[in-house]
């Protein structure tokens, strides 16, 4: 019984993931697709708190479904694409592709079946304490066994940043600004001019 | 808790240095005025200097021992050193030949320099890795910096789409790689080389899935290589790239290829020789004949030398399928006289090059020996060697592969390898025949700055006498494989 509960809920979210990921590539409509997108890392960051790692399905929501999501769904709707186009493309390689994904499925079913990941092979790891921190966990691996490879990461991240500094910014000398020191140490002199106008009488005269 | 010895850093001083100075170019060059660039050229000049003082410096003159320090993730030995010193070198004269041409076409930047630092550590990380994790991170840091530096020039819509397919090809690539290592991951447990050459040489891993994890890892590299098939993206970067770039990406990362081919293939999955070896045949043979056939039909020098690369590449897989020790040591000299050789030929087209005019067809090379007897010369020797005609280095490259291969009984891919060599030199006796017997059609002075034509004629001047000191150069080689657990 109490093997039960986990098992229905893993086929249940196994089920969402794997029928919203087809739908991902089947649906028209690219907004749909995002957002079963959106759906299938939902799903798999619910199995891998049954897995208890806790903090990568947090972080999965956090980081994939609330931001790189979030500008997907940006993209797509900014984006005027031509479906018709990509569907006529799509038509003319499917032979080629299909041939390939199937010989590739095939070998893929061969490889990952299961008698190659047996339950003897890959034993259930035995349940975490009740106390037990993934986060911490997590942490210490980070800065002690993985701290090359993390500062490594680190360094992709600033190069990333500067290639999209490098590549959208742009320095026009025509675009208007506010700069608000300015704005403050502004006098009235700067701003006002009072001119004296000469009040023209023979205009007056006809008047 | 995890045992941490700081004394390991000291190891990792070469990085390190490489990484703060990057840094300290990125935050200085903000401060630098336009027209001063010139100081963040001559930081970066510093930058590539100090750190190949600090690896000599590691090594007391004496051989320096295999120490695998950070839990695993970095290795430190002579094979390392070696190509950390060559990739140095080479990005040093990518930077003397690019200023001119970089200033001239407003692409004078700090960014271009930060960046190439950036792919300089990507390729130490790969040349000194230990595992999978590494490996894989070097890769992304290269291929990253790499993707913007092609892009570099944004106005130009060339640039951009070689760029674009640059990015696309080059993520599906590292996907390829990730899938491989997790499935060897799956079938081994560990991500680490020394264990996980253990583990297979004791049988204790599931050989479909290895196999299968080695398709996908062999697909991943050749992709980086650009072997065939998988060699789509090179001729379109290679010319929508600024000259410049094309130099960069051309010449270092190749030499970081040889050493990630080796400490992916030997290093860690060594025990599958006979599985990958069959894999880099195919890829070899094809890149050898669609390389060298393909380039005789180019008319841009930019496109000819990029199927040439395809070619070049062909041979280095030639000495690392041999699976011999000298096989590595003929491929290891071969990807640092064939980065010696790109970048001076490259450095010509730089040469060739001015304000408003690309030299990009080879018309533009006709009669260059009435208009400079000497770089037409210079160009002569780049094209010989990578031809491999005697007296220059080229030839030596190639002998020592061909050796390789048949000391191990694969006399026909030798023979294989000779006849689309024999084939390849029709297209590069034909840019000789242009500037030696063509009439000149432009009259345009050449006048390269002091330090590009001091460097360009060392680099010249290499062909010749590295053929002298060949000998030592592939004892180094040698010393330095010598090292990998066979």
């Amino acid at each position: 019984m109490e093997q039960l509960i986990p098992q229905i809920v893993f086929y249940t979210f196994s089920l969402a993931m794997v029928l919203s990921a087809i739908a991902v590539i089947t649906v028209r409509n690219p907004v749909y697709a995002a957002l079963f997108l959106i759906l299938a890392f939902v799903t798999c960051a619910c199995i891998w708190m049954l897995l208890e790692a806790e903090f990568l399905a947090i972080t999965l929501v956090l980081v994939y479904v609330g931001a790189v999501m979030v500008l997907f769904l940006f993209v797509v709707m900014m984006l005027d694409i031509n479906m018709d186009l990509v569907q006529q493309r799509f038509a003319r390689y499917l032979p080629v592709s299909l041939l390939v994904a199937v010989i590739m499925l095939i070998e893929m079913l061969m490889v990952v079946a299961a008698k190659n990941f047996t339950v003897e092979l890959f034993p259930m790891p035995a349940p975490h304490p009740l106390g037990y921190s993934n986060t911490e966990a997590l942490g210490e691996l980070l800065y002690t066994k993985y701290l090359f490879a993390f500062e490594v990461a680190a360094v992709i991240l600033v190069v990333a940043i500067i290639a999209a500094i490098t590549l959208t910014l742009r320095k026009r000398p025509n675009t208007r600004h506010q700069d608000p020191s300015k704005q403050v140490q502004v006098k009235k002199e700067d701003r006002l001019r009072v001119v004296k106008v000469e009040t023209d009488t023979e205009y007056g005269k006809h008047t | 808790m995890m045992e941490f010895n700081t004394s390991e850093l000291t190891l990792l001083i070469p990085e390190m240095l490489l990484l703060t100075m990057a840094c300290v170019v990125l935050v200085a060059d903000l401060f630098i005025p336009e027209q001063r660039r010139g100081i963040t050229y001559l930081l970066s000049i510093a930058t590539l200097v100090f750190t190949a003082i600090a690896i000599l410096r590691l090594h007391d003159g004496s051989a320096i021992a295999t120490t695998v320090i950070m839990n695993g993730a970095f290795v430190r030995d002579q094979l390392g050193d070696v190509l950390k010193l060559c990739i140095l070198g080479v990005t040093g004269i990518v930077f003397v030949y690019s200023k001119a041409y970089l200033r001239e076409r407003n692409l004078f930047k700090g960014e271009f320099y930060v960046l190439c630092l950036f792919a300089v550590l990507g390729m130490m990380v790969i040349v000194s890795s230990a595992n999978m994790l590494s490996v894989y991170l070097g890769i992304e840091l290269l291929a990253l910096s790499s993707y913007t530096l092609v892009a570099l020039n944004r106005d130009s819509g060339v640039a951009s789409e070689s760029a674009m397919k640059y990015f696309v090809l080059g993520a599906m690539a590292s996907g390829m790689l990730l899938y491989g290592i997790s499935m060897i991951y799956g079938a081994t447990g560990t991500i680490d080389f020394q264990t996980m050459s253990e583990v297979i040489a004791a049988g204790g891993a599931n050989g479909m899935i290895l196999s299968f994890g080695l398709v996908f890892v062999v697909i991943g590299l050749a992709f980086k290589f650009g072997a065939v098939p998988f060699h789509m993206w090179l001729p379109d970067v290679y010319e929508g790239a600024p000259t410049a770039v094309t130099l960069f990406i051309s010449s270092a990362p190749k030499l970081a290829a040889v050493a990630m081919a080796l400490r992916l293939l030997d290093f860690g999955l060594g025990g599958l020789f006979e599985h990958w070896q069959q894999m880099l045949i195919i890829m070899a043979v094809l890149s050898l004949m669609l390389g060298n056939v393909v380039a005789i039909a180019q008319t841009n020098i930019k496109r000819m030398l990029a199927y040439s690369t395809i070619a070049h590449v062909g041979f280095m897989l030639l000495g690392i399928l041999s699976g011999s020790e000298t096989g590595y040591a003929a491929a290891m000299f071969y990807a640092i006289t064939y980065a010696i050789m790109s970048a001076g030929a490259f450095g010509v087209v730089i040469l060739l090059s001015r304000a408003g005019f690309e030299a990009e067809t080879l018309d533009d090379f006709a009669g260059l020996n009435r208009r400079n007897p000497w770089y037409a010369f210079v160009m002569l020797s780049m094209m010989a060697s990578l031809a491999g005609i005697p007296p220059f280095v080229g030839f030596f490259a190639k002998l020592q592969i061909i050796n390789a291969v048949v000391d191990v009984n694969l006399t026909w891919l030798a023979i294989v390898a000779v006849i689309f060599s024999v084939i390849g030199v029709f297209y590069y006796l034909r840019i000789i025949k242009l500037m030696y017997m063509d009439e000149p059609t432009d009259e345009h002075p050449i006048s390269p700055r002091v330090d590009m034509a001091a460097v360009l004629s060392i680099n010249g001047a290499l062909q010749l006498l590295l053929s002298i000191f060949a000998g030592p150069l592939i004892a180094v080689c040698v010393i330095a494989v010598s090292g990998i657990p066979g």
